[in-house]
């Protein structure tokens, strides 16, 4: 079963072009995870997008959008899942490090050191990680990028049951791979590779022919999003050493002036102190 | 048995409005229990698309800048050397103990996994505020209830104790700032990682700065108001004029807010700004009501000399803070077509919080003597063994 080289930065290249919404995806997903079902009722959305949204018993979801092309009805697909960032922000806001970007690509959740504070939830650009909200110690549910099975040298469990529209390789290899298609087929594609610089890069990249913002995906910053916290977060020693060292001098200086002050004063009016005279300067 | 007895007089003998208190935090208690049973979402409107809502943005966010009187009064007596203030410092340093063990009960209520809370001693992440902040917090309430002690320790007369707090006095103040500073900015480093999601009108870099200077004008508002509640309704003296020199302090670092704030739009934000009327109007309430009025009415010596219109500007700051803070946690971050508001539970349970600290602070200002402190019997100065200071000291006499 051995197929995969383990120590690179793995990806998945999802081609929605490819994408025939058979939802094969979703099914593996839930079995290889095993994820109880969610009951849900038809046409909650568009086309037959189902369940409604990503939750803390979907870790992936085929979004559907209806639109026309040459008069004809047509559908689109937008595969929701963890992007795998090469720079995650979960991982970098969480107090006790519960998130980890493995060597081999996926970013894993460690239910084990989680304190359920959520700001994973509020850092994540992609709207990701979920919350077992019916639970009264509740944890947190995302994708794992199948990190059990890549360690193994398997593919994901996605991947390998999709028959049409995801590859799963080295990055490098699967941005090259994307950039040669949009290249032969420069009709077929909106002329962008999501996912090469979005947040930092990530480890799902994706081709569509609509326009992304079209399908559902969010707006995000080009730059890694712990950069951004990093920018005051790294201040933080100096700024302690500074206002502590500040304000020790500062009340050191006034402390002595108040002693001097009062040394002089007894001095002056001739009281006798216990401690010796000050002499006069 | 007597002593239960005793304790059941005592409190049918306190105020109708204490025992309203009571009843409000009992509340707010059984509330947080059902939490526990039922859940997060069966208690409240949090969700995956708003997993923090009223507790971080009140008892947490707002909470924390609410309690900053403590370290903001401590400086400026013992550090800038306002001596004059010190009667003050008591009161302010009980109720940001009570703040600060207010906000670490908020927090453990948010936590999906409270059991787990001492995770953050043993895996350690640098590049988390939260890290920061609940470390910062838990050293800052250890600090607190150190300096918290001083009363307790004169109420039953433990000498040894009050010589050591004595002695511990001036490092606890000058690290109960250096602490602060940390994370009262930092709560603004919480929101610098929700790029594309926080409004332009508050998203900017210099949020952890803004934070932090907006905590230093609430923290002198809220002891304003606090002296003057307690002159109005605890029979206490009116502390006027010592509330007159603090009132001289607040047009400069609030001038510097404001300064900020505006340098922080013109020059380091993006828009579209004014693209949500709602967001709009509640920017205009916290810049123009909550920080610039009150600017021009501290800068008026009539204002600030009047116990009345002081009371009112200090008020307005408060405003200003509260509503900067619901702004930045959650109004500013919120999805124009799916709109989050408190469940039942949520709001009984922060009811409650609040109803607590005045509660407490209104119990320990009734058992131990946090007003009835008299600075001009203690020796504040740094002790002296070498005599370095004196006449003995070679540098000063070889200067005559």
């Amino acid at each position: 079963m051995s197929t995969l080289d383990t120590t690179k930065n793995h990806a998945f290249l999802i081609d929605m072009t490819k994408c025939t919404g058979c939802r094969g995806c979703q099914v593996a997903c839930k079995q290889w995870n095993q994820l109880e079902a969610e009951k849900t009722v038809f046409f909650s959305g568009e086309g037959y997008q189902n369940p409604p949204a990503m939750s803390e018993y979907t870790y992936t979801r085929i979004k559907f959008r209806d639109y026309q092309k040459n008069g004809q009805n047509e559908f689109a697909f937008y595969k929701e899942m963890c992007m795998h960032c090469n720079d995650p922000a979960c991982a970098s806001v969480c107090p006790v490090g519960a998130f980890k970007k493995t060597a081999e690509g996926p970013v894993v959740y460690d239910d084990k050191r989680c304190i359920g504070c959520r700001f994973c939830m509020i850092a994540c650009p992609f709207g990701v990680p979920k919350y077992e909200w019916s639970k009264g110690l509740p944890l947190v549910k995302k994708c794992t990028g199948c990190h059990d099975r890549v360690r193994e040298g398997m593919k994901p469990a996605c991947a390998t049951a999709c028959p049409t529209a995801i590859t799963y390789g080295p990055r490098a290899a699967m941005i090259q791979a994307a950039e040669r298609r949009l290249a032969r087929y420069p009709d077929r594609y909106i002329h962008k590779v999501y996912g090469k610089e979005e947040a930092g890069g990530t480890s799902v990249i994706y081709l569509t022919s609509l326009p992304f913002d079209e399908l559902g995906f969010k707006k995000v910053t080009m730059r890694a999003l712990p950069s951004f916290t990093w920018q005051a977060l790294r201040l933080v020693p100096g700024i302690f050493l500074t206002v502590g060292g500040g304000l020790s001098a500062l009340s050191w200086i006034n402390h002595r002036r108040d002693r001097i002050k009062a040394l002089r004063e007894a001095d002056e009016t001739g009281t006798e102190t216990a401690e010796p005279k000050e002499e006069q300067q | 048995m007597t002593a239960a007895r005793r304790i059941a007089t005592e409190v049918k003998s306190y105020h109708g409005f204490i025992k309203f208190l009571i009843a409000l935090v009992t509340v707010g208690a059984v509330a947080s229990l059902l939490r526990f049973i039922f859940g997060l979402g069966a208690t409240t409107n949090l969700n995956d698309t708003y997993p923090w809502g009223l507790w971080i943005s009140f008892d947490v966010v707002t909470a924390v800048p609410l309690a900053a009187g403590a370290f903001t009064l401590g400086a400026i007596v013992h550090c800038f050397h306002i001596k004059k203030l010190e009667p003050l410092v008591r009161p302010a340093i009980v109720t940001g103990f009570l703040g600060y063990s207010l906000v670490s009960i908020g927090l453990l209520l948010d936590l999906g996994q409270p059991q787990r809370g001492w995770h953050v001693f043993r895996y350690w992440n640098v590049h988390s505020p939260m890290f920061e902040v609940s470390m910062c917090v838990m050293a800052y309430t250890t600090v607190l209830f150190l300096e918290f002690l001083s009363p307790v320790a004169e109420r039953f007369g433990w000498h040894l104790p009050l010589r050591v707090l004595r002695w511990l006095e001036m490092p606890l103040v000058v690290a109960a700032a250096a602490i602060s500073t940390l994370h009262q900015s930092t709560l603004g480093t919480f929101f610098l990682i929700a790029v594309d999601k926080l409004h332009n009108l508050w998203y900017n870099p210099l949020l952890p700065l803004l934070f932090w200077v907006s905590a230093i004008c609430s923290g002198m508002s809220i002891i304003i108001l606090e002296a003057s509640a307690c002159h109005k309704w605890m029979g206490q003296p009116n502390e006027g004029v010592l509330l007159r020199t603090l009132a001289k302090i607040l047009p400069w670092t609030l001038g510097l807010y404001i300064a900020l704030r505006v340098f922080s739009l013109v020059a380091l934000s993006d828009g579209p700004f004014f693209d949500r009327p709602g967001l709009t109007i509640s920017f205009a309430l916290e810049m123009g009501i909550g920080f610039i009025l009150p600017f021009f009415m501290f800068a008026q010596k009539s204002v600030r000399d009047d116990d009345r219109r002081r009371s009112i500007a200090a008020g307005l700051v408060i405003f200003g803070l509260v509503l900067n803070r619901f702004n930045v946690s959650m109004f500013g971050m919120m999805d124009p077509d799916k709109i989050y508001y408190p469940s039942l539970i949520e709001s009984l349970v922060t009811i409650g919080i609040i109803a607590g600290h005045v509660l407490f602070f209104v119990l320990i200002a009734r058992y131990f003597p946090i007003f009835e402190h008299h600075p001009e019997t203690v020796d504040y100065t740094i002790p002296d063994p070498l005599r370095k200071v004196g006449g003995a000291s070679p540098s000063l006499s070889s200067a005559d």
